[in-house]
C-alpha cells in the first residue's frame, strides 16, 4: 500500500511536470529524463504514461528509450561503477580495472549484481584525464586507480552510505 | 564594495573537484574568516588552469604565484606563511623537472610559456557563477558594441575577415555559415551551441563551459544578431553535471541583468537561450542528428543537403556552432578581425585548444597558435612522455581521427596539415602513445567505440564497422588469414566512400592510419602471431625462468587448464600447447620466475 502511495505521488509530479511544459511538441527526451530521475528506470509501463500524457505513439517512446544510452528499461544497482573507457583511461590500463571490477562482482558491464547493490557502467570519458585511470562511483570520481585499491573504493562506497 | 588585498583562486574544474579542491576552497574560507582577514582575501572558485596533471591549483594573485598538488591540509600552512607574512610556500611550487627548479609564476612554467590562450582567457581567472567578474572581464561588451555600432550583415562580414573555423572537428568557417543562415528568408530561425561532446579524451567544451559560461551565451546572442534568431538552445550531455549547473546560473543572472531576453540594451533584439540535454549518444554530436534529437526523436543523421542553415530545427534556417568556437567570438569583435587572423598559419587562423592526454608528463588543456608542431606540444608544453620511455604515436582527432607518427613531429599543426597526414583535428583531443601500446590494440578500440555509438541508420556503418571489429579481433587473437589485411583496407575503403554522415564516413581513419604507419605490427601479428608491444594477451607467450623458479607450486595450483609441471622444489615448465594465456601464473609468482613476451 505504502509503495502504491509513492508511487502515485511520483506519476503525479511527473503529470504535473509534463502539464507544466510551455510546448509539447519535442519535448520527449526532456520528459524521459526528468521520468528516469523520478523511477530510477524507465520500464514499459511508465513509458506507456508517458506515451499517452504526450499524445505519442508508444513506439516512438520506447524508440528513442532504447536509441539513449543514458535511458534504462531495467533498474539499476544502488551504487552505479562507472568506469571510464575514454582513451587516455584506456591506454593508462581502464581496461585492466573494468576485468578487475567485472570479476570481482561476478557481473559484466551494463548488468546489476543479483543483490540489486551494484551495477557496472563502461562510460566514454568523464574528462578528468589527467586523473587516468578513473572511476567513478555514484557520481565521486576516483583518480589514478590501481587494481589493489579497488576493494577498498567498494568497501568505502558501502560504508559511507551505511 | 570593499578592495580586497589579495586573491586566492582555486580551481574548481571536474578534473581538481576530483581530487577535493572544493574541500580546499572551504577550509580557507574558514581560516579566512578564523583570521579575521574576510576584508582583505577574498577566495574564488575558478574554471580549469588546464595544468590537470598537477591539480588542485591554487593560485595567489597578484603575487602570481601558482600551488600545485595543494591538499585540503595545505591550507593552514598557505594562510600562515603567504597570506599572513608574505612568504612563499617553496614545497607547493611546481618543480621543473629538468632543472628540478621550483618555479613559482605560472609565465615561467614551460606548459604555460608556449600557450596563447583566447577561447579559455577566462578560465582559471575568474569565477563563473557571478557575471560581475565576467563583465569586468570586458564581458558583454561586444554584444553592447554589435547592437549600438553594427548591422547584422557586418557582423557577418566580420566573422568572415576574422577567419574562424568550426572548432567541433570538421573546420568549416564559421562566417559563411552564419552567412548561408541569414539569407535564408523565415519567421524564426536558430542558433544551437553543440555542447554534445562525445570524443572520448577531449573535455575542452566542458572545460570552457564550466569555467566561463557567459562568453559562450554572449557569442550565441551575437549570432543570433547576425543570423536574426531570437531563440537559441544549448544542447549538452547530461554526464556534465557541473557544467549543467553554471549555464543554469549563467543564464539566470543573464536574464536578470538584461543581457538576454527582450530589448536587449534597448536595441529591440530579442534572444532567449534554453538548455537541452543530450542522453548520451555520440552520433549526437553530429549537427543533423543533433537537430533530430532536440526535435525529441531518435538521433538520427538525416541527409546534408538541405543545411542546417537552410532548413534546420523544425525545419527552419539553423546555426550549429561548438562550444570553442563560440569563446573565440566575443574577442573578435573587441580587438578586431584583423588581430585574429594575425594569429595562426595561412588557411587556420586563431588558436585551438587541445586535450592533451596520454602517456605524456603534463596532462591538461593547451591553448596554441595554429601552426605549432606536435613535438612543440608534447615535448615543449607536454614535458615529454612519461617514466622516460620512447615516443610512438599520437592520436588526433578522436575516433574519426588517425595516429600520427614520429616522422611528423615537426609538421605544423592546422587543419588541412592534418588531413594531409592521414588525420584530422577533429575536437582537439590528443592521446599520446609510447612504445608499450599496441596499434593494432588501439585501432581496435577505436572500432569498439563506433561500432556501440553507431546509430545503426545505414548499412555501411551499422555491419561494416562490426565486420571491421571482428576482423582486428581475430588480427588481435593471432586467428588471422594473410589476406585478412587487404581485406580490412578494402571494407575500411567502403565504408569510407558509402557511410550516410560524418561519424560514418570516417569511422575507419583509425585503421587506414595504423594500416599505413604501423603495417609492420599488423604484419607481425597476422603472419608471426607476434605483438610487439606484448598487448594482445592471446599472442603472448609465458614461460618460467629456471633460475628464478624455486618449485613452490603456487602457479600450478591456480593454473586453470592445469597446464604447469614440475615436482616441488625443483623448476616448473608450462605446456605452451595447453596455456590459455590467461596470466594466472604471472600473478600467483611472488619470485618474478613467470615471463611474459
Amino acid at each position: 500500500m505504502c509503495t502504491n502511495e509513492l508511487l502515485h505521488e511520483k506519476f503525479v509530479e511527473l503529470d504535473a511536470f509534463i502539464d507544466g511544459l510551455e510546448e509539447k511538441e519535442g519535448s520527449l527526451i526532456t520528459v524521459l529524463h526528468k521520468t528516469q530521475e523520478l523511477f530510477g528506470y524507465l520500464p514499459k509501463e511508465i513509458q506507456l504514461h508517458v506515451a499517452r500524457k504526450l499524445d505519442i505513439p508508444a513506439a516512438k517512446v520506447n524508440g528513442v528509450v532504447t536509441f539513449y544510452s543514458y535511458f534504462t528499461e531495467t533498474p539499476r544497482g544502488e551504487f552505479i561503477i562507472n568506469v571510464c573507457m575514454g582513451t587516455a583511461c584506456f591506454v593508462r590500463g581502464a581496461e585492466e580495472l573494468l576485468k578487475e571490477i567485472q570479476d570481482k562482482l561476478k557481473i559484466k558491464a551494463g548488468q546489476t549484481s543479483t543483490d540489486g547493490k551494484f551495477s557496472i557502467d563502461a562510460l566514454r570519458c568523464v574528462g578528468a584525464c589527467g586523473l587516468a585511470p578513473v572511476v567513478m562511483v555514484n557520481g565521486k570520481v576516483y583518480g589514478r586507480v590501481k587494481k589493489e585499491q579497488l576493494d577498498d573504493i567498494l568497501a568505502t562506497c558501502v560504508s559511507e552510505n551505511a | 564594495m570593499s578592495k580586497y588585498r589579495m586573491h586566492l583562486l582555486v580551481c574548481g574544474g571536474t578534473g581538481c573537484v576530483s581530487s577535493d579542491s572544493m574541500l580546499i576552497v572551504e577550509n580557507l574560507k574558514k581560516q579566512i574568516k578564523a583570521n579575521k582577514l574576510s576584508d582583505e582575501v577574498q577566495v574564488v572558485a575558478t574554471g580549469c588552469f588546464g595544468f590537470c596533471e598537477k591539480g588542485p591549483i591554487v593560485k595567489v594573485h597578484p603575487d602570481n604565484v601558482l600551488y600545485v598538488e595543494v591538499k585540503p591540509d595545505d591550507v593552514t600552512e598557505i594562510i600562515n606563511e603567504h597570506v599572513i607574512k608574505g612568504r612563499k610556500v617553496e614545497r607547493l611550487l611546481y618543480v621543473e623537472p629538468t632543472f628540478e627548479q621550483r618555479i613559482s609564476e605560472h609565465k615561467d612554467m614551460p606548459f604555460y610559456k608556449k600557450q596563447l590562450r583566447i577561447a579559455l582567457r577566462n578560465c582559471g581567472a575568474i569565477d563563473p557563477e557571478n557575471i560581475e567578474e565576467y563583465i569586468a572581464a570586458d564581458g558583454y561588451q561586444a554584444i553592447g558594441k554589435i547592437l549600438s555600432e553594427m548591422t547584422p550583415a557586418q557582423v557577418v562580414d566580420t566573422m568572415k575577415l576574422s577567419g574562424l573555423r568550426g572548432r567541433g572537428g570538421g573546420g568549416f568557417p564559421t562566417g559563411m555559415k552564419w552567412d548561408f543562415a541569414s539569407r535564408n528568408a523565415a519567421d524564426q530561425k536558430y542558433v544551437i551551441c553543440n555542447a554534445d561532446e562525445g570524443d572520448p579524451g577531449a573535455f575542452m567544451d566542458r572545460s570552457i563551459l564550466e569555467g566561463d559560461p557567459h562568453s559562450v551565451l554572449e557569442a550565441m546572442a551575437i549570432a543570433g544578431y547576425a543570423i536574426g534568431a531570437s531563440k537559441g538552445y544549448i544542447y549538452i550531455r547530461a554526464e556534465y553535471p557541473l557544467a549543467v549547473k553554471r549555464l543554469k546560473i549563467a543564464i539566470g543572472q543573464a536574464n536578470e541583468y538584461g543581457l538576454l531576453g527582450k530589448d536587449i540594451f534597448g536595441s529591440g533584439f530579442d534572444f532567449s537561450i534554453e538548455l537541452r540535454y543530450g542522453a548520451g549518444a555520440f552520433v549526437c554530436g553530429e549537427e543533423t542528428s543533433l537537430i533530430q534529437s532536440i526535435e525529441g526523436n531518435r538521433g538520427e543523421p538525416t541527409n546534408k543537403p538541405p543545411f542546417p542553415a537552410e532548413k534546420g530545427l523544425w525545419n527552419k534556417p539553423t546555426i550549429v556552432n561548438n562550444v570553442e568556437t563560440l569563446a573565440n567570438i566575443p574577442v573578435i569583435f573587441l580587438k578586431g578581425a584583423e588581430w585574429f587572423s594575425s594569429i595562426g598559419s595561412a588557411k587556420s587562423k586563431g588558436t585551438k585548444v587541445f586535450a592533451l592526454a596520454g602517456k605524456v608528463n603534463n596532462v591538461g588543456l593547451v591553448e596554441v597558435p595554429m601552426g605549432m608542431t606536435l613535438r612543440e606540444i608534447i615535448f615543449d608544453i607536454g614535458g615529454g612522455i612519461k617514466d622516460g620511455k620512447k615516443f610512438k604515436s599520437v592520436q588526433t582527432g578522436g575516433p574519426s581521427g588517425g595516429c600520427i607518427t614520429a616522422a611528423n613531429l615537426d609538421t605544423p599543426i592546422d587543419y588541412d596539415n592534418l588531413i594531409a597526414i592521414g588525420s584530422m583535428m577533429g575536437s582537439g583531443g590528443m592521446i599520446v602513445m609510447d612504445e608499450d601500446d599496441c596499434m593494432v590494440n588501439i585501432a581496435k578500440f577505436y572500432l569498439e567505440f563506433t561500432m556501440d555509438e553507431s546509430c545503426g541508420k545505414c548499412t555501411a556503418c551499422r555491419i561494416g564497422n562490426k565486420r571491421l571489429y571482428e576482423m582486428l579481433t581475430r588480427i588481435t587473437e593471432g586467428k588471422a588469414t594473410p589476406d585478412c589485411l587487404d581485406e580490412l583496407k578494402e571494407l575500411s575503403m567502403i565504408i569510407k566512400d558509402t557511410a550516410l554522415c560524418g561519424l560514418g564516413q570516417t569511422s575507419p581513419n583509425p585503421v587506414l592510419s595504423t594500416l599505413t604507419h604501423f603495417y609492420d605490427e599488423y604484419k607481425a601479428h597476422v603472419f608471426e602471431k607476434r605483438c610487439p608491444a606484448g598487448v594482445c594477451q592471446a599472442l603472448s607467450v609465458y614461460t618460467i625462468i629456471e633460475d628464478k623458479c624455486i618449485g613452490c607450486t603456487a602457479c600450478a595450483r591456480v593454473c586453470p587448464p592445469k597446464c604447469i609441471s614440475g615436482s616441488v622444489k625443483k623448476p616448473h615448465v608450462i605446456n605452451q600447447d595447453k596455456c590459455i594465456k590467461c596470466g594466472a601464473c604471472l600473478k600467483a609468482c611472488a619470485f618474478d620466475a613467470v615471463d611474459k613476451k
